[in-house]
């Protein structure tokens, strides 16, 4: 693939998640999709650039505010919806909603709304390739708010003293709900922090899906070459807030369209020249995978009450005897 | 052949090494300490570094990729210290390894043996010392065993590791050096029953783990009166074998749970419940609880002795039952 269409393709990806997650918002309004909800829209440059370095032995561990890296992965717009409606068709059943969304065969290994709590999993997805000799590389997202967790600075020790070919992607997009980094961390250089693991780390322009991309081959390239981790600070925004209930008293409204100068999408229209045809094209076949997703969802089948204690454990003769 | 506690779980995790090469232990002290109670003492000579994995003091990691690693297809037997330090992996234990196959939907499941330490006795006070498997077995999505005797030390394990959910293995700290016979060809037991350690018609004691050995001691000190007790050992706290206590309350009508854990919100609470629910009209008197004194393990020996339960104490309790008290 050229330069070119490579570009056309990251675009498609994230017009994908960012019309996708707009049809979110409204469904949420219109009471479809409960529970709670973390729009990613702003900081997709960040997914799809990771993921297109990434192959399908590869593992993935992201967080709750998941949605754009389970479509990058490729995990479909309709599971993916029937999820967060709760349906069996849904990527987890109906079981994990916007938070958990699973996807073993594509190596998707959750959501995970315990922040941190992704990333001692990553460590031991990566000893496991390491041990029985896989070249995958498993990649693991995470917000600079995780940064401040026992749980980053243990797991950044154990993949870094046992070389284990993992990506840490930190996504830093300045706020842990209402928290500001430099109200958090007494040393806001978060590649300083990876660097005393003895892991390479280096900043990226989070909102530029092309820099995303190249630092992630790059980093990936490392790291199977047998380099030991990656630590990779993808500095990004979000444009929504932290969640459906956030009113944002933390952070200025100028602030927010300072960055929306720089959104991913428009910068990368603007850079490889996108005609308005292109575009076009790339809004119809997104607007059609959305509403097939919704229909998908709407037709979804609700899981019976009588599966309730389903795969608590595997042998479901297991369920009732507590 | 004469053997222990502490060396027929060293048997069994070498079996389990050479029989399944995804198998591999990790934890604190586990390579060159050789264990910080000497279970795994030379496995990493005949085993190597790889599989006999000397981790930082990183609970909650370790653990964590434990899962991970069982997510990758491995069969993890994770060490903990002892439960108290559990505490720090709790997030990885609860929130993690006990919900993936759900929140998955059924896709994920955590082939994973955590093995640790639990219990007093040893004066090593309040934060070595205590009995958590009852809080853990709180927990749905995981399975907690409590091996008790020599077989059951060399047999647990490989059935654990061949299940498909996390399996929590809880070691008595006072076991390890308990010595006896176990035959040449022990091998793996089941983790889904409880047993009838000592048979008997007039009283039902239900126990596990370290109070196995004080509650047939007390069953000895009953017998002298001519009090049959039945010694129940429950080897698996989750899921529970409520058949096996119900079925012998059914047959005896009186029941005592012997249970180091604290009494208050307690796996005793829920045994006592349930034989309540099902089996409360076969009772001819209230049921009785034996369980550690509230308060936070002391260090002094009297003072810890009094905290703990004693042959004493299930004795006394037992007599309650049968109006001899
Ligand atoms: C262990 C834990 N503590 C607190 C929370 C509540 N919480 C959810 S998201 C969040 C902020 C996390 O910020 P960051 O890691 O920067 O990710 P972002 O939301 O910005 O993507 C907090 C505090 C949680 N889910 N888990």
């Amino acid at each position: 693939m050229n330069e070119r269409a490579r570009d056309l393709q990251l675009l498609h990806d994230m017009v994908l998640i960012r019309r996708f997650e707009e049809k979110c918002a409204e469904l949420y309004s219109a009471t479809k999709i409960r529970g709670f909800l973390h729009l990613y829209i702003g900081e997709e440059a960040v997914a799809v650039g990771v993921m297109s370095a990434l192959g399908p032995d590869d593992n993935v561990v992201a967080t709750y505010r998941e949605h754009g890296h389970a479509l990058a992965r490729g995990l479909s717009p309709g599971s993916v919806m029937a999820e967060m409606y709760g349906m069996v068709e849904g990527c987890s059943r109906g079981r994990g909603g916007s938070m958990h969304l699973f996807d073993k065969a594509a190596r998707f290994y959750g959501g995970n709304a315990i922040v941190g709590g992704g990333l001692p999993l990553a460590v031991g997805l990566a000893l496991a390739d390491d041990l029985r000799g896989r070249q995958a590389v498993t990649c693991c997202f995470f917000g600079e708010g995780a940064v401040a967790e026992g749980e980053f600075h243990e797991s950044m020790n154990l993949a870094a003293l046992w070389r284990l070919p993992v990506l840490f992607c930190c996504e830093n997009n300045l706020y842990a709900m209402g928290t500001a980094l430099d109200r958090s961390e007494s040393e806001t250089d978060l590649t300083l922090k990876a660097a005393s693991y003895e892991m390479a780390a280096w900043p990226v322009d989070g909102m530029d899906a092309e820099a995303v991309a190249g630092a992630a081959q790059r980093a990936t390239e490392s790291i199977r070459g047998g380099g030991g981790p990656v630590f990779l600070e993808l500095r990004t925004y979000r444009f929504r807030a932290h969640s459906m209930y956030d009113p944002e008293l933390y952070r200025d409204k100028a602030e927010v369209e300072q960055w929306k100068r720089h959104d991913p999408i428009a910068t990368l229209v603007e850079r490889r020249s996108v005609t308005d045809d292109e575009l076009r094209s790339i809004e119809e076949d997104v607007a059609a995978a959305v509403d097939a997703a919704v229909a998908f969802a709407e037709a979804g089948t609700p899981e019976p009450v009588e599966e309730l204690t389903r795969f608590v454990y595997s042998d479901s003769s297991t369920v009732g005897r507590p | 052949m004469k053997t222990t506690y502490r060396e027929a779980i060293r048997a069994a995790m070498r079996e389990a090494l050479e029989r399944d090469e995804r198998v591999f232990l990790m934890g604190e002290d586990v390579g060159r300490y050789g264990g910080c109670f000497a279970v795994s003492k030379g496995l990493l000579d005949e085993f190597g570094p790889d599989r006999i994995r000397d981790t930082p003091l990183s609970e909650s990691a370790f653990v964590g990729a434990g899962i991970g690693a069982s997510l990758g297809g491995m069969r993890p037997i994770v060490e903990i210290m002892t439960v108290n330090f559990s505490l720090l992996a709790l997030d990885q234990i609860m929130n993690n390894a006990a919900t993936l196959l759900h929140m998955s939907g059924g896709q994920c499941s955590v082939p994973l043996v955590i093995r640790m330490t639990t219990g007093g006795g040893r004066q090593l006070a309040a934060q070595h010392s205590h009995s958590l498997e009852g809080w853990y077995a709180h927990i749905p999505g995981i399975r907690i065993i409590t091996p008790a005797t020599l077989d059951d030390a060399r047999g647990m394990l490989w059935t654990a590791l061949e299940d498909p959910d996390p399996v929590l293995m809880f070691e008595h700290g006072g076991l390890y050096n308990a010595e006896g016979e176990l035959a040449d060809d022990a091998g793996p037991v089941d983790i889904d029953r409880a047993a009838i350690r000592r048979a008997g018609a007039d009283v039902s004691i239900v126990t596990y783990g370290g109070t196995l050995r004080t509650c047939l001691a007390a069953a000895e000190v009953l017998a002298a009166d001519g009090v049959d007790a039945e010694v129940i050992d429950l080897r698996t706290l989750r899921p529970l074998d409520s058949t096996a206590i119900l079925d012998s309350v059914v047959r005896t009508h009186r029941a005592v749970i012997v249970d180091e854990g604290w009494r208050s919100g307690s796996l005793s609470a829920e045994i006592s419940a349930r034989i309540m629910e099902e089996a409360f009209y076969d009772l001819d008197a209230p049921v009785q609880r034996v369980c550690s004194a509230e308060v936070p393990m002391p260090y002094a020996k009297q003072l810890e002795e009094a905290a703990l339960p004693q042959v004493a104490d299930v004795v006394a309790a037992v007599r309650a039952t049968t109006g001899g008290g």
